[in-house]
């Protein structure tokens, strides 16, 4: 058992978390992500860890209310509950070097995964110029956390209350454009907006990667639900990435496949939603 | 007067079991048992036995049924095997201890896999016979997998008077036995039940523990284990790299399996995990796996479940029983076929494009290679695939240890007898050694290597600890 030790809203239906897991607090490294189950009759899911904190074996995730499982965590577990499966570090980790001036683009709750990337990159020695954005201003979070891991922090949103006005493709053409010699991109957000950037990148020659969340079950290579075609070869999300080189990931069937799953996922939440009886000792408490 | 057939094994009709996920076969009570018991002919050359991959006395135990001693029959069975209900029921008897049956010449080979299978259920509605434990050696050795290899390891090492852990990934120990075959084939209380067994003995199982990422086998054997086993399987899907196969509603084997047997996806919404199942499910593939499959889908809902195999009915490498149940069961067999394009609109499988196949000269399995019949391409209307092609080797505990030797398939390089790998302290065995293969072949290995770690871990040249 995995006991929670804090959890902070961090905005409408986000959540930051810290669970004692030392083993996985122990080796895990910015990139990596976690599979955890809440329960004995939950589902596994992925989630990518933003911080760990050794001395006290805990490790730091934000969740998005979305599904049943992220839902019910929202709802039903809080400080001192304890979640029954947490297993990690997944995936390999970010290849963190001295490459120069690095650009880290973060959408929506793509901006926790960032976070620890950026905070690498720049104890690396890197110039890190910071891109966040979301849809309004009550969903941007980790604000001040990237102003201190970056250089420089452009802050948007879709409808401009808060920071400028727009999508985070925007600043970093620009900066792109501009004479400023960038050296590699990392982007993580929405897998539209992952595209979108991709694309700008691509046209500059800018390397580029993308961390990827696709459909997983066990997180370590057996269930293949994770496959995306990468340069037209398929590749396993959980064991080969969740890294990616964004310029040969193929976004649009990544993003029909997670459509695909969210309709069953819309029925697992209908059901949550309708039948809340026999939860209270599903949680355990 | 020996009877020509074998004793008939009671089991859930057809029309029933398609709509439920319960065992298909009830197994011998006594007086069945008996009376297939006494159609052993005991034959002094015994080829059963060498037709064993772990050699039971198989004479032995009939002769203890035929004789009511079915303690002793399970005693007999335990010296060499320590999963007899699991066994009984997935091993394939008929290339095995069945298919050199003496009495198969004339008649039905003596059903040695039911018997088997009758000894693992009475043990466990009668007294367990636990194996002995030697006493402490104050070694450890340490077992990454709890799969078929991992869990026969640990049982042999244990009770050598080994301390022994074994590292599990999974939130459930057991490997295949959990994710991979179904409920209505092997039931998991049944896995449970054997595992229990195990940990009664003093073995210790570690869930959640990602060797290769959480620890790496370096600092196992660095710290505080004196030997490491590795048996993490052929876990890696493979696909069939043709078009469409990132649409909707294409799953590998392993995914639609473990979603429905380990996440227990059949029973959603009371368990979380969802699983879709269409009307339509094309299932590609002509072994185990593929009938597992062809038959869960059934179970979930598909009106119509169709195998697509690619040689023709003899050839299909599933257990013979396994192919009847599923014919009994309705699962319609499209043979020398292959699939070329998964079809789909809107992101999603409409249907499965498949070339009509031909059977050439025999290739280097000694099968005859299926060839391409030219102008040949079908569609079967689809809306769930599921690929059962086989799996590679799990990748996680290779690409941890840069200095392990692999094969170029990319599975571990370890000695046929000892499991020994390259590397001082590290044995490896089962599907991760020999590619996929069969429960009992991994539990063989597992044995097999057991023994040479406890010759390694006791022999007196060696430091002491």
């Amino acid at each position: 058992m995995f006991s929670i030790t804090e959890k902070r809203r961090v905005g409408p239906g986000i959540h930051e978390y810290v669970v004692e897991a030392p083993d996985v607090s122990r080796v895990a490294k910015a990139g990596q992500f976690v599979v955890l189950r809440l329960h004995e009759k939950g589902e596994r899911i992925p989630l990518t860890i933003v911080e760990t904190l050794p001395e006290t074996g805990g490790v730091r995730l934000v969740v998005q209310a979305v599904g049943k499982t992220t839902m019910e965590m929202e709802e039903r577990f809080g400080v001192g509950d304890e979640i029954l499966d947490f297993v990690g570090p997944l995936g390999e980790p970010s290849e963190i070097e001295a490459y120069g001036t690095v650009v880290c683009v973060g959408g929506g709750v793509g901006i926790a995964p960032l976070l620890p990337i950026a905070r690498a990159l720049h104890d690396a020695g890197n110039h890190v110029i910071g891109i966040i954005g979301a849809r309004t201003a009550e969903l941007l979070f980790y604000e001040e956390e990237m102003r201190q891991a970056c250089d420089e922090l452009h802050t948007m949103t879709d409808d401009g209350s808060y920071g400028r006005k727009g999508f985070v493709s925007q600043p970093l053409e620009e900066i792109l454009t501009s004479a400023r010699e960038v050296h590699r991109v990392w982007v993580i957000g929405p897998p539209i907006m992952m595209k979108v950037c991709a694309d700008a990148t691509r046209r500059y020659g800018v390397p580029t990667i993308a961390s990827l969340n696709p459909v997983m079950v066990d997180g370590t290579g057996m269930c293949g639900g994770c496959r995306v075609e990468v340069d037209g070869v398929a590749r396993f999300g959980c064991v080969d990435g969740p890294e990616f080189d964004a310029h040969k990931v193929d976004f649009d069937q990544l993003i029909a496949r997670l459509r695909y799953f969210s309709e069953s996922e819309g029925e697992a939440v209908e059901q949550y939603k309708g039948c809340q009886c026999g939860h209270e000792a599903r949680s355990g408490k | 007067m020996i009877a020509k057939d074998q004793t008939p094994m009671r089991q859930q009709p057809p029309e029933e079991r398609v709509a439920n996920f319960d065992e298909v076969p009830y197994g011998y009570n006594e007086e069945e048992a008996v009376a297939e018991a006494s159609r052993c002919l005991q034959c002094a050359n015994a080829p059963c036995v060498a037709g064993c991959p772990v050699q039971i006395d198989i004479p032995g135990f009939i002769d203890h049924i035929k004789h009511r001693r079915f303690a002793q029959a399970v005693a007999t069975i335990k010296e060499a095997n320590t999963l007899p209900s699991i066994c009984g029921r997935v091993c394939p008897q008929e290339s095995q201890c069945q298919g050199v049956c003496t009495l198969g010449n004339r008649f039905d080979a003596v059903g040695i896999g039911r018997l088997e299978r009758f000894c693992g259920d009475w043990e466990a509605e009668h007294e367990r016979c636990c194996p002995e434990v030697a006493e402490d050696t104050g070694r450890r050795v340490a077992i990454v997998g709890s799969g078929p290899a991992g869990l026969t390891a640990a049982g042999e090492l244990r009770r050598r008077g080994h301390r022994v852990t074994v590292f599990e990934l999974l939130h459930a120990a057991g490997g295949v036995l959990m994710y991979g075959i179904p409920e209505f084939r092997l039931p998991k209380a049944i896995v449970k039940r054997e595992i229990d067994a195990l940990c009664d003995m003093g073995v210790e199982i570690a869930l959640n523990q990602v060797v290769g990422r959480t620890r790496l086998v370096q600092q196992l054997l660095g710290g505080t284990y004196d030997a490491v086993f590795i048996g993490t399987g052929a876990g890696l899907p493979r696909f069939l790299g043709i078009p469409g196969e990132q649409l909707g509603g294409v799953y590998s084997a392993n995914e639609f399996l473990t979603r429905t047997n380990l996440m227990r996806a059949y029973r959603f919404p009371e368990y979380d995990t969802p699983i879709r199942v269409g009307e339509q499910a094309v299932i590609v593939g002509g072994g185990n796996v593929a009938m597992d499959s062809a038959r869960t889908a059934l179970r979930l809902g598909a009106k119509q479940s169709t195998i697509v195999y690619r040689r023709s009915e003899a050839e299909l490498p599933a257990r013979a029983e396994e192919v009847e149940h599923a014919h009994e069961e309705g699962i319609r067999f499209q043979l020398l076929s292959n699939p070329v394009s998964f079809i789909g609109e809107e992101g999603r499988l409409v249907a499965v494009e498949c070339i009509r196949m031909e059977l050439g000269e025999p290739d280097g399995s000694g099968r005859r290679r299926p060839i391409p019949v030219a102008d040949s391409t079908f569609r079967l209307p689809a809306d769930t695939a599921i690929i059962a092609v086989g799996n590679g080797p799990h990748p996680l505990v290779p690409r941890s240890m840069p200095d392990l030797a692999l094969d170029d398939r990319g599975n571990i390089v370890a000695d046929a007898e000892t499991g020994a790998t390259n590397l001082q302290g590290v044995y490896a065995g089962g599907d991760i050694v020999t590619g996929a293969a069969t429960v009992i072949e991994a539990m063989g290995a597992g044995k097999r290597a057991a023994r040479a770690i406890h010759e390694a871990l006791t022999r007196p040249a060696e430091p002491p600890a």
